[in-house]
């Protein structure tokens, strides 16, 4: 298809030259590897609505793939001889589904069964600039278009080098299964025409991509990629890794956040304890390598440091609480009409991932290797390279498969302390954080309040105002590289960002009049992240209530109230949905309730409907170490993405978002006093366990409404929280404004700050069942 | 360093290790064993659950020392195998659930799974809603709901 060269002027790659023609490359090499540079900037998407709306117009979605445009660098599609298609995605799959998604797009354009196709994660490339972020349920939306495009053009180039090789001409060939088929059923596999369709030099083909009416893999269920990796344990991730001589490495930390290394008393005690090969004092702690991790624990709880104060000194729930009332903005004078107004709690929660903050790094004099699950990567690499004073063409960043993410896998705490443990002890370390260390001085989701105020007369909602005040949220991995990172740590220029990410990812899908939503942001002392939604899940919870409040008010049914007030036609579509298959309205004992709740962003809408279950005989159900509480015993998730790649993984996003939206609502909050978290273990911080799972779930995908994909990978957090709490309210009787609804009561015995982690257990084998 | 015998996976095997030094890092940091995972080292999250002869057992809390000559330690790596097959009945019940997401904690999923089915079939039950409620394993990505569709066909399957 050289020839098909277009003889329109040279355009930017990837950019559309038609209705459904775009322009990739072959680039020159062995075996054949077609190219195309990321998504063309859409046009502002309206959908369909006119409105003020800045989300509806240009959401974030819209700046991060207008940010990759003018400097993207390509990605590939490499097919091997051995017949494989292969493809570096410039992402980090956590437990999305991203490769496996990708893995169908690339299936489709070459029709080749998803199975022959090979998805990796790319190391770090600076090249990409703004490009190698994963977040904000960003890149199927964009990668959709660039990652097709460059394997049509390897179809394209697979049949041009099969009509030369069988003397046929290319309208006579199908490309189907890895083989082409000619007249009289002569056929040539992929593999053997990887090397003739290889290209000499460096070439822009312009291409069409499949028409949506010919999908036979995009939006049909498919199983995971490396599901059977993960039930058989072959799947590696960080720790699994084995990079010569690097020896397990943990970090002795402060028993407040951020606390410094004052002194260590006993150093060469500990460098002589059983396994231990270092001890080095770091920025964060006193790190200790040695031959197992179970030796590294006994040598941090050895470890007599004395310790410097650290950037929460003396700080409680209740100090913290204080410190939002006095940096929340003013709603304004109460209006002459009728209005509800309340506002809402929410205390610090963890984002850990069950795969604690772990990194592998070889510090030598002139070059550094790191290997870590990292989701701005580019950011990880630069900031190495400026701590170690090396080149950034030292530094080799290798991006490992994760464990979970939930936002924590933004920033590289782990693989910044690695490489400074690796280059104090001159040895190669595979550092990992206990739990203990994970809870207390991992990144949390910040404290936050939010109030909210309706104004309303006869059935007209007149006004909606939201204040968000919120403990800082570090968002400095910027939009993926270092000189926005570097933006985001400016003062001034961070809080412009955080407010910016906010007004991008709020948006107001009810036709509540004249409207405002303001962020302000206040102490900088904590370690926060934004986790899985960001934002979302406690803005849309607060507005939930309060509209639950406000149907009361008018005598509506939240229900009916919601779909009366809903602009959009999709928005409808999915709340009408949820009702319909959860049976809204059905007629519930005293103490159980539905609730119903509506949440839309990155091009997305969401509804959520859950039956709570709050009888006090369910409510004191006892569980071992558990809290058990209410009970969410059903769930409806409808979910409209637009296109959807692949809808049995978007499920089980939609399951995950669940599960987070009940911990959110129910059990999940971290307890500040004294200057640090008391939570130190999965049995102190309640995420979602078996006795808190709906025994019945449905996730309802809606039909392509857009024909292009939205963002799912946190879209029913927000939905699924304010449901839970919606019931929560019907249930009891009782609008919730303290979350999580347990927040008030401590469930568990406060382990110990120093030693910061605790023993090893040694009765597991009266445990055994 | 004193030796230590056991069975891992149908194989005996020696490690020269302190009595004390628990059975997960044995697997993990002497044996080269990953299948079983750290997701808190105090028995409570349940990544790194295994079978001790045939019952769950969580490595974290067992020194190595308190293993005998003749105990059998199996890990997912060596489950298949119990089942005279390529995947166990609850692997491949997994599979057809496309239970996991991240895939961390499935490991330990699985093995308590097949634990606790084995342990209700000895009391002569089906499994039932709260045997399937006190499953202590975390799941961070809230795989919960398949996890529990996968143990109900996995069981069916093991019969």
């Amino acid at each position: 298809m050289t020839d098909a060269e277009p003889t329109s002027p040279p355009e930017p790659a990837g950019h559309s030259v038609g209705r459904r023609r775009f322009l990739g490359y072959v680039l020159a090499g062995p075996t054949l590897v077609t190219a195309a540079g990321l998504a063309p900037a859409p046009a502002a998407r309206a959908d369909g609505i006119p409105s003020p709306e800045i989300t509806e117009l240009v959401d974030l979605n819209d700046v991060m793939t207008a940010a990759a445009l003018p400097t993207s660098g390509l990605i590939t599609v490499e097919v091997g001889e051995d017949g494989s298609v292969s493809f570096a995605l410039p992402r980090t799959e956590v437990g999305q589904g991203i490769t496996t998604s990708t893995a169908m797009l690339i299936a489709e354009e070459l029709d080749l069964p998803v199975d022959r196709v090979r998805v990796t994660l790319a190391d770090a490339r600076p090249e990409l600039l703004f490009n190698q972020l994963t977040g904000a349920s960003n890149t199927t939306v964009s990668t959709f278009v660039p990652v097709r495009v460059a394997a049509a053009v390897a179809r394209g180039r697979l049949l041009r080098a099969a009509s030369a090789e069988l003397g046929v001409p290319e309208s006579e060939l199908t490309l189907k299964d890895g083989t082409v088929t000619g007249p009289a059923g002569r056929r040539v596999g992929i593999g053997a025409l990887a090397a003739k369709a290889a290209a000499v030099r460096t070439e822009r083909v312009a291409v069409d991509l499949k028409p949506r009416e010919r999908f036979t893999v995009i939006g049909r269920s498919h199983g995971r990629v490396d599901a059977l990796a993960a039930v058989t344990g072959r799947k590696r991730f960080t720790m699994d890794l084995d990079v010569p001589d690097a020896k397990p490495t943990m970090v002795c930390r402060p028993p407040t956040i951020n606390g410094r290394v004052g002194s260590v008393a006993n150093l060469a005690e500990v460098r002589a304890l059983p396994g231990v090969t270092d001890v080095a004092v770091i920025g964060s702690g006193v790190a200790v390598r040695a031959e197992t991790f179970g030796q590294c624990i006994d040598a941090v709880r050895a470890l007599r440091v004395s310790w410097r104060p650290g950037t929460a000194e003396g700080k409680s729930d209740e100090v913290v609480l204080k410190e939002l009332e006095a940096a929340e903005l003013p709603l304004g004078l109460p209006p002459l009409t009728p209005s509800v107004e309340a506002r809402f709690t929410f205390a610090f929660r963890g984002n850990s991932a069950l795969e604690p903050n772990c990194a592998i790094a070889d510090v030598r004099a002139d070059r550094a290797e790191v290997w870590s699950s990292l989701k701005a990567p580019i950011v990880a690499k630069e900031a190495i390279a400026a701590k170690l004073g090396l080149p950034l063409g030292a530094v080799t960043v290798h991006v490992t498969e994760g464990g979970g993410s939930f936002g924590r896998k933004l920033f590289f705490d782990a693989a910044l302390e690695a490489v400074e443990a690796s280059r104090a002890m001159g040895k190669p370390v595979k550092l990992m954080w206990h739990r203990a260390d994970d809870a207390r001085q991992g990144r949390a989701h910040p404290m936050a309040t939010s109030r909210v105020r309706i104004s309303y007369l006869g059935n007209t909602v007149l006004g909606y105002r939201q204040r968000h005040t919120s403990v800082a949220t570090d968002l400095s991995h910027g939009l993926g590289e270092i000189f926005t990172a570097l933006a985001a740590r400016l003062p001034v220029g961070d809080i412009g960002f955080s407010e910016t990410f906010f007004q991008l990812s709020q948006n107001m899908p009810y036709d509540f009049g004249a409207h405002s939503r303001l962020l302000s942001e206040t102490d900088k002392g904590f370690n926060t992240g934004s986790m899985r939604n960001v934002y979302s899940p406690d803005v849309t919870c607060a507005r939930e209530l309060l509209v639950d409040r406000l149907a009361g008010k008018m005598g509506k049914d939240p229900y009916t109230f919601r779909r009366d007030f809903l602009r959009d036609d999709r928005a409808k579509a999915v709340l009408e949905k949820a009702a319909e298959t959860g049976n809204w309205g059905r007629a519930m004992p005293d103490g159980m309730a539905q609730g119903i709740a509506f949440h839309s962003e990155y091009h997305s809408v969401s509804a959520v409907l859950v039956e709570i279950d709050c009888r006090p005989e369910t409510v004191g159900r006892t569980v071992r170490d558990a809290v058990t509480g209410p009970r969410v015993t059903k769930a409806v998730v409808a979910v409209d993405v637009g296109l959807t790649v692949n809808p049995r993984g978007l499920e089980a996003q939609m399951a995950g978002c669940l599960m987070d939206g009940i911990a959110l609502a129910l059990t999940a909050g971290l307890h500040l006093r004294d200057g640090h978290f008391l939570e130190a273990s999965w049995d102190n911080y309640f995420y979602t366990r078996q006795w808190n799972t709906p025994p019945e779930l449905r996730v309802v995908v809606m039909p392509d409404s857009t024909g292009e994909p939205g963002g799912a990978g946190e879209l029913g957090v927000a939905a699924s929280m304010a449901a839970v709490a919606c019931a929560y309210g019907r249930a009891t009787g009782t609008m919730p404004t303290r979350f999580p609804v347990n927040h008030g009561t401590l469930s568990f015995e406060p382990k110990p700050t120093v030693p910061p982690v605790p023993a090893s257990p040694t009765d597991g084998l009266d445990h055994v069942r | 360093m004193p030796e230590h015998t056991f069975r891992l996976n149908g194989e005996q095997v020696t490690v020269d290790v302190d009595d004390d030094v628990r059975l997960l890092w044995v697997l993990r940091d002497i044996l080269g064993v990953t299948g079983p995972k750290y997701g808190c080292g105090i028995n409570v999250c349940k990544a790194c659950t295994s079978h001790l002869n045939g019952r769950a057992v969580n490595p974290c809390a067992v020194p190595v020392g308190a293993l005998g000559p003749d105990d059998e330690i199996t890990t997912i790596e060596g489950l298949a195998a119990t089942a005279g097959a390529d995947l166990h009945p609850m692997q491949r019940a997994w599979l057809d659930q496309d239970v996991a997401q991240c895939g961390y904690c499935q490991p330990g999923q699985i093995m308590a799974a097949v634990a606790l089915v084995r342990r209700v079939a000895e009391e002569g039950r089906e499994i039932g809603d709260a045997d399937l409620d006190g499953i202590r394993n975390i799941c961070r990505c809230g795989t919960y709901v398949r996890i529990r569709e996968a143990i109900r066909a996995g069981a069916r399957d093991m019969m």
